[in-house]
C-alpha cells in the first residue's frame, strides 16, 4: 500500500498572531513552526499502516525551504520519503492542484491530509484534491481501517458520526481521535539521525493562479474588562445574563 | 444571475443554519440587485423560506437523497447553480456544508472561503472577511473566480425575518453514482449539539473527574445547553473527543459560553472566540481565561455550580 500525507507548516498552536506592513502580512518574527495538528493526527495512522501493513509513507507539502525542518521531523518520526514543491501555497485551491500533479504521476491508494490546517483553516486541500482527481473523499475522519482494497472510515458529523466505506484509492481529511494523542510518535535520536538520510525531493511547481487573495489582516478588537461577580452572589450572575447580555 | 443558498433540512424541517445562510443571502441580494434563490432537498414544508427572504425555492424530492452524500448532494447543487446563473453560493458552516463545498468548488471551478462572518465588504471586486489563525484574526480575502462559493460561519450574522414572495419550483434531477457506501450513522437524539447549540457549558480540569460531569450536564440541562470540555479532558478520557472544543477540536460559535474549571489556554480561548457572551467560573484568579471572558466568578465550581443550577431552576419557572 503507498501512502501519501499531506504535511502543512504552521505556527505553533501558543503562537500569538501579529502582522505587519499595514497589516498585509503575517509576522513571521520568532514564531516556531509545527506539524499542522490534523495532519500529524493523518500522519500518525499512516505510519501505524507503515508499521503494521508494511505500507510505504511519502509526505508531501507545498513551501518554501523553511519548510524542510518539519519535512524532517516527518521523516524522523517514520515517514519513509518527503518530497516538497517549491512554491509559497497562497490558497487551498493553488496547493491541492500542485498535490494533484503529484498523484497523478504516483499510485497512491490512500491520501491523507489535515482537514484543515490551523492557519488559514480553509479547509480545501483534501476536497479539492478529491474533485480533480475524482477519487473519493471522506472528512472529518475519526477512524480508519483498511482491509484489501477496502477501506472503512468514520466520519464525525454534528452530533454523532456516520461509518462509510470505499474502494481504494480514498482521501481522507484527518482530525482529532483518527489517533489517541497518547500515539502521537515523538521522534527518538534514532529515528532523527535515519531522517537525515533520507530522501527528501525539492520539485518544481505546476503554473496555475490562486482563486483567493488576502488583501488584508485585522486583529479582534480588545476586550473589555470581566465583571466578576461575588461567588456567593450566583443571583446577580443570572441577572446579568438576563437583563445586560440577555442570553438567557 | 442568481445568489444561491443551500437551505439544509432534517425531518422535514429547516436548520436553524439554513434560516441564517438564506438571510445573509437575502442581505447580500440587496446589496447585488440580484434575486435569491434556495435549493433544499426532500422537504415540503417550506413556509420558513419565503418568511426569510428566498425569491425562488427550487426543492429536489428524491428517495434516493434521503441520506447525505456530498458527491451527489455537491453535484445537484452545481447543476441547479448552472441552471441559475448563480455568481455567489452561500453555505453554512455544518459537518456536511464543509464536506460538500470544496467538491463543489471543483465542480464549479469557483473559490470557496469558508469562516466567513460578515457581508462583503465590497461586491465587485468581491471581497469577504473571514477568521483565520482559528479565530485569532480576521482576514479580507478577494474571490476572483466567475462563481464564488461563500461559507458562512455558524451564528455570524443570525436569522432574520423578511417575509418576501416565493416562486416555488419542483426538479428533477439525474443522480451520478456515489461510490462511498454508508454502513451506519449513530446519532445521539434528544440531545443538543455543539455546533446548532445556543448555550454551550464546558468543564476543564478543575472538575477533578469524570464522576463530577452531573455538574455540566445538570447546568445544560436547566438552560438547554449543549456539553463541552477543554482538550487536557478528553486526552485523560475523561469526556469523548466530540466534546473537545479549541483550536484542535470543535470551534463554538454560540450565544453564550459558560467555562467551569477551564483555565484558558490560548488554544482554548481561540476556538470559543467566536461566541458572544463569554462567562468563567475558577478558583484560581489568575487563570487566563479571566481575561478573555464578560462575566466571572471566582470561586469553587463544586459550590458555584449547584447553586447556579437552584436558582436558575427557580427562574427559569
Amino acid at each position: 500500500m503507498n501512502i501519501l500525507v499531506c504535511i502543512s507548516n504552521v505556527p505553533d498552536t501558543t503562537t500569538k498572531i501579529n502582522f505587519i506592513n499595514n497589516d498585509s502580512e503575517f509576522d513571521t518574527n520568532g514564531v516556531q513552526y509545527i506539524i499542522n495538528p490534523n495532519d500529524e493526527f493523518g500522519l500518525t495512522r499512516a505510519i501505524w499502516f507503515q508499521q503494521k501493513k508494511g505500507a510505504k509513507v511519502t509526505v508531501l507539502t507545498v513551501g518554501e525551504s523553511s519548510c524542510e525542518p518539519i519535512m524532517r521531523k516527518c521523516l524522523a518520526i517514520g515517514a519513509d520519503k518527503a518530497i516538497r514543491i517549491d512554491a509559497i501555497p497562497t490558497d487551498g485551491f493553488f496547493v491541492a492542484n500542485q498535490v494533484s500533479e503529484i498523484c497523478k504521476k504516483n499510485n497512491y491508494d490512500l491520501i491523507i491530509a489535515g482537514r484543515e490546517s490551523i492557519d488559514y483553516n480553509g479547509g480545501m486541500v483534501p476536497g479539492i484534491l478529491a474533485g480533480l482527481l475524482n477519487y473519493n473523499f471522506v472528512t472529518n475522519c475519526i477512524q480508519l481501517e483498511i482491509d484489501q482494497n477496502i477501506a472503512v472510515a468514520s466520519r464525525e458529523i454534528d452530533g454523532g458520526k456516520e461509518i462509510l466505506s470505499s474502494k481504494l484509492p480514498i482521501i481522507i481529511g484527518a482530525q482529532k481521535g483518527l489517533v489517541e494523542e497518547k500515539d502521537l510518535i515523538i521522534p527518538n535520536m534514532r529515528g532523527i539521525m535515519q531522517a537525515r538520510q533520507k530522501p527528501l525531493d525539492v520539485i518544481r511547481p505546476i503554473n496555475i493562479q490562486a482563486k483567493s487573495i488576502i488583501k488584508s489582516f485585522e486583529k479582534p478588537k480588545p476586550k473589555g474588562e470581566v465583571k466578576l461577580v461575588p461567588s456567593d452572589n450566583v443571583d446577580e450572575l443570572i441577572n446579568l445574563l438576563h437583563n445586560e447580555a440577555k442570553v438567557i | 444571475m442568481s445568489i444561491l443558498v443551500y437551505t439544509e433540512s432534517e425531518n422535514n424541517n429547516f436548520k436553524k443554519n439554513a434560516l441564517e445562510v438564506l438571510s445573509y443571502g437575502k442581505a447580500l441580494s440587496k446589496i447585488m440587485n440580484e434575486k435569491v434563490v434556495c435549493v433544499s432537498f426532500n422537504i415540503d414544508n417550506t413556509e420558513d423560506l419565503s418568511l426569510h427572504g428566498a425569491d425562488k425555492s427550487i426543492i429536489i424530492n428524491d428517495t434516493s437523497l434521503a441520506d447525505f452524500k456530498a458527491k451527489t448532494y455537491s453535484n445537484c447543487i452545481s447543476k441547479i447553480a448552472k441552471k441559475e446563473k448563480s455568481k455567489i453560493i452561500i453555505l453554512s458552516s455544518s459537518a456536511d456544508c464543509r464536506y460538500l463545498a470544496p467538491l463543489l468548488a471543483v465542480e464549479l471551478d469557483s473559490s470557496y472561503s469558508p469562516n466567513v462572518v460578515d457581508l462583503p465588504k465590497s461586491s465587485n471586486p468581491l471581497v469577504v472577511k473571514r477568521t483565520c489563525f482559528t479565530n485569532k484574526a480576521f482576514s479580507f480575502s478577494e474571490l476572483n473566480s466567475e462563481i464564488n462559493i461563500i461559507g458562512l460561519s455558524n451564528n455570524a450574522f443570525g436569522v432574520h425575518e423578511n417575509q418576501s414572495e416565493t416562486t416555488f419550483e419542483n426538479e428533477k434531477i439525474e443522480l451520478i453514482e456515489d461510490t462511498i457506501k454508508i454502513n451506519s450513522t449513530e446519532k445521539i437524539t434528544g440531545k443538543v449539539t455543539i455546533a446548532d447549540a445556543d448555550i454551550v457549558i464546558s468543564g476543564g480540569r478543575g472538575l477533578k473527574g469524570p464522576e463530577n460531569w452531573h455538574l455540566i450536564e445538570d447546568l445544560a440541562e436547566v438552560l438547554g445547553a449543549a456539553t463541552a470540555c477543554s482538550k487536557p479532558v478528553s486526552d485523560m478520557g475523561w469526556r469523548p473527543h466530540s466534546e473537545h472544543v479549541g483550536q484542535t477540536g470543535k470551534p463554538v460559535a454560540s450565544n453564550l459560553y459558560i467555562a467551569i474549571g477551564v483555565s484558558g489556554a490560548i488554544q482554548h480561548i481561540a476556538g470559543i472566540n467566536s461566541s458572544k457572551v463569554k462567562v468563567v467560573v475558577n478558583n484560581d484568579p489568575e487563570a487566563p481565561f479571566f481575561k478573555a471572558a464578560d462575566y466571572g466568578v471566582i470561586g469553587d465550581a463544586f459550590e458555584v455550580v449547584p447553586k447556579l443550577i437552584k436558582k436558575l431552576k427557580a427562574f427559569k419557572n
